[in-house]
């Protein structure tokens, strides 16, 4: 167990390629950190840098206070759970759980101990003499977390371990994944293009867009206050919608459509805004609003999507299913849930109904008091 | 393979599903004569040929055949010569076989390392496969030419006066060299390919789980190799018993007597040359007999060991 410090870390291909961006993390000893952004982003590259199967280009990863760049991955003190399970197929379970025990030296009796308190935890013990081809995925997926759990490891690294997997089965053992490393605390960098996942999972998210560091923070930070529009189209399903609009006065202008916020925001000018779908509700008379001419609706049983365009621009809006739906809604938004975001760079801007954790709650309790 | 389904252990119907119902009866059987012909014409009548004229013997110029049962075989099995020839031949198979698979094998992994996912590379490397395997026959026995051959020379700068031809033990040295050294394309093009289609995920874990890149070899990539090596194996053997006929013919051909040669030339020199058409059916018989054990040998015992993805 030990905390991984990721110093300004780049990847550069042949070619000047640049994977990796002078990324830095710093792990916590036991943290589950998730590295979660769309393909390309160079988060497999990263983990890939940690585990030592990439060269590290620049800047260095230390694993418990030992700089690692040049050290070989067997001798890194970390396990690695691939994507497609990277079982050997002409071991039996035992074996493939065994292999870099034996390689290591550990004791016979050692090595049966620990193979059989993995497969204990992981349910697998009745599969050990079993060859991998005669198992189904969810249990070559156990094997694969097995052959990293008896390592006993300073650090685990996940490569979308769960995306060979249906969708039923990735839920049950994303839960697993999450209780085994509470249980072992061991360090942990798992990396997914699966953004429920990434929620789920991560006790910091790292949110990475080509190859940058978009956002560190905890999964409901970034969900309430994502630092650009990336994140918040990315965090978040459905995704957060995007407006771009224009500041005036205490208006704000969509189109030909006007939300009054009473309060001037920042200074005039064009500006992104960026609105939850759950943030959305029917307004009630006199209240300010926007007008959403709907296309389209899906049904999720315990709410109701409702997609439609506002001004011509695409807005989601998630509602009760109990609520009856017209051609045209009204749709008003608690000013202080809205958010800014800079028409040109995307990044985020200074709120100006700041709201804290608290302030909002207080608000929405208000607000169903009211309701 | 047998030993694959039982293992898998799929359910029957599955296996049944997966048949093509044909409507007549015989179709199938169509479909399979054009194989079977061939099969039948230089495989199993020529057998059969052999089989018969071996119990007799012949007369050189045509004019008849007296039965003579068992006395070619026996003749032939008490020959000194023969058993002498039978002997080189087990230790000329055994040495092609294993230098032409470990050369290609280590020539396959050396290149892996350095051309995974370069096709260019990859291709110019198997641009040798293309060259004809008399021309290739042919350069080898160039280089151990008496008077041109370079390999002669480098022998002669040890101090080794290398006659090829002459010496009994320079010609099977020089036999084993070109043999091997004709097959190794062969088995490097095959080991390259089954080194490509082990996972590289699979290598990668290995790489976590074992710092030793010799012992990763042996236990990881080598047995994911096994079934290319079990096939090359057969191949190999074969190529050894039978395929090198040309190169020791041209390598002992209207030379001195006193050469080493295999079964199979001795068969062709028999019946030929000596005109012995009866003793060199019988050999063929023998040699038939000899692969026959073997390969089930091999099946039995070998295959067995042999993971199949």
């Amino acid at each position: 167990m030990a905390a991984i410090n990721i110093t300004n870390v780049s990847k550069i291909y042949a070619g000047g390629v640049e994977a990796v961006k002078s990324v830095s993390i710093d792990i916590a000893d036991g943290e589950f950190i998730v590295l979660v952004g769309p393909s390309g982003c160079g988060k497999s590259t990263l983990l890939r840098m940690v585990a030592g199967l990439e060269a590290i280009s620049k800047g260095t990863v230390e694993i418990g206070d030992r700089v690692i760049n040049d050290v070989e991955p067997a001798e890194r003190d970390i396990a690695m759970v691939f994507q497609n399970y990277a079982l050997y197929p002409h071991m039996t379970v035992y074996n493939n759980l065994a292999y870099g025990l034996k390689n290591r030296g550990t004791p016979k009796a050692e090595i049966d101990a620990r193979v059989a308190e993995a497969a204990r935890m992981l349910e697998i013990e009745q599969y050990l003499t079993r060859k991998p081809r005669a198992l189904s995925g969810g249990q070559r997926q156990r094997v694969a977390m097995g052959r990293a759990i008896v390592r006993k490891p300073a650090a685990f690294l996940f490569d979308e371990p769960l995306s060979n997997l249906d969708a039923k089965l990735r839920v049950s053992m994303r839960g697993e994944i999450k209780q085994l490393q509470k249980r072992l605390g061991t360090t942990s960098l798992y990396v997914t293009h699966d953004q429920l996942e990434a929620m789920t999972l991560a006790d910091r998210l790292v949110v990475l867009n080509g190859g940058q560091i978009e956002q560190i923070g905890r999964p409901l930070d970034v969900y309430h206050t994502p630092a650009s529009t990336f994140v918040a189209s990315f965090i978040g399903s459905p995704a957060m919608n995007l407006l771009r609009g224009t500041r005036e006065g205490t208006q704000l202008h969509f189109g030909s459509q006007v939300l009054d916020l009473g309060r001037p925001p920042a200074f005039p000018g064009p500006i992104t805004v960026g609105i939850r779908a759950e943030d959305l509700r029917i307004a009630r008379g006199g209240e300010q609003s926007l007008t959403l001419k709907v296309e389209y609706i899906e049904e999720l049983g315990a709410q109701r999507l409702v997609h439609g365009t506002v001004d011509g621009k695409k807005l989601t809006a998630s509602l009760s299913p109990e609520i009856g739906i017209g051609d045209t809604l009204s749709l008003s938004i608690a000013p202080e849930r809205l958010h800014f975001f800079d028409a040109d760079t995307g990044k985020r801007l200074a709120q100006p109904f700041d709201a804290s954790a608290t302030k909002r709650e207080t608000a929405q309790t208000l607000e169903m008091a009211a309701g | 393979m047998l030993g694959l389904n039982k293992s898998a252990g799929k359910p029957r119907e599955e296996t049944d599903a997966k048949r093509v119902q044909f409507n007549s009866r015989l179709l199938p059987y169509l479909f399979l004569a054009p194989q079977m012909a061939i099969i039948f014409i230089f495989f199993y009548w020529p057998s059969v040929q052999a089989i018969h004229s071996s119990f007799y013997l012949e007369d050189p110029f045509g004019f008849g055949s007296t039965f003579v049962g068992m006395a070619n075989y026996t003749d032939v099995l008490k020959s000194g010569e023969y058993l002498g020839i039978a002997r080189f031949t087990a230790v000329f198979t055994a040495l092609v076989t294993f230098f032409s698979l470990a050369i290609g094998l280590l020539l396959a992994v050396k290149a892996d390392g350095v051309i995974r996912g370069n096709a260019t590379y990859k291709t110019l490397l198997i641009w040798v496969y293309a060259i004809a395997p008399p021309v290739a026959g042919l350069m080898g026995m160039m280089m151990f030419d008496q008077h041109i051959g370079p390999l002669v020379k480098v022998a002669a700068f040890f101090g080794w006066d290398m006659k090829v031809g002459l010496n009994y033990n320079d010609t099977a040295f020089a036999m084993i060299v070109v043999s091997v050294w004709k097959q190794i394309p062969y088995n490097f093009i095959f080991f390259l390919s089954g080194l490509q289609g082990i996972p590289v995920s699979v290598r990668e874990a290995a790489l976590m789980d074992c710092r030793s890149g010799f012992r990763r070899f042996w236990t990881v990539i080598l047995p994911l190799l096994a079934p290319t090596a079990f096939f090359l194996l057969i191949i190999n053997t074969t190529y050894a018993l039978f395929d090198t006929f040309g190169v020791i013919d041209v390598m002992v051909k209207d030379k001195a007597a006193n050469n080493p040669i295999t079964l199979v030339y001795k068969v062709y020199m028999d019946g030929f040359r000596g005109n012995d058409l009866g003793g060199s059916s019988a050999q063929s018989v023998i040699l038939m007999i000899i692969v026959f054990v073997l390969t089930i040998f091999q099946f039995r015992f070998i295959e067995r060991r042999v993971h199949y993805n």
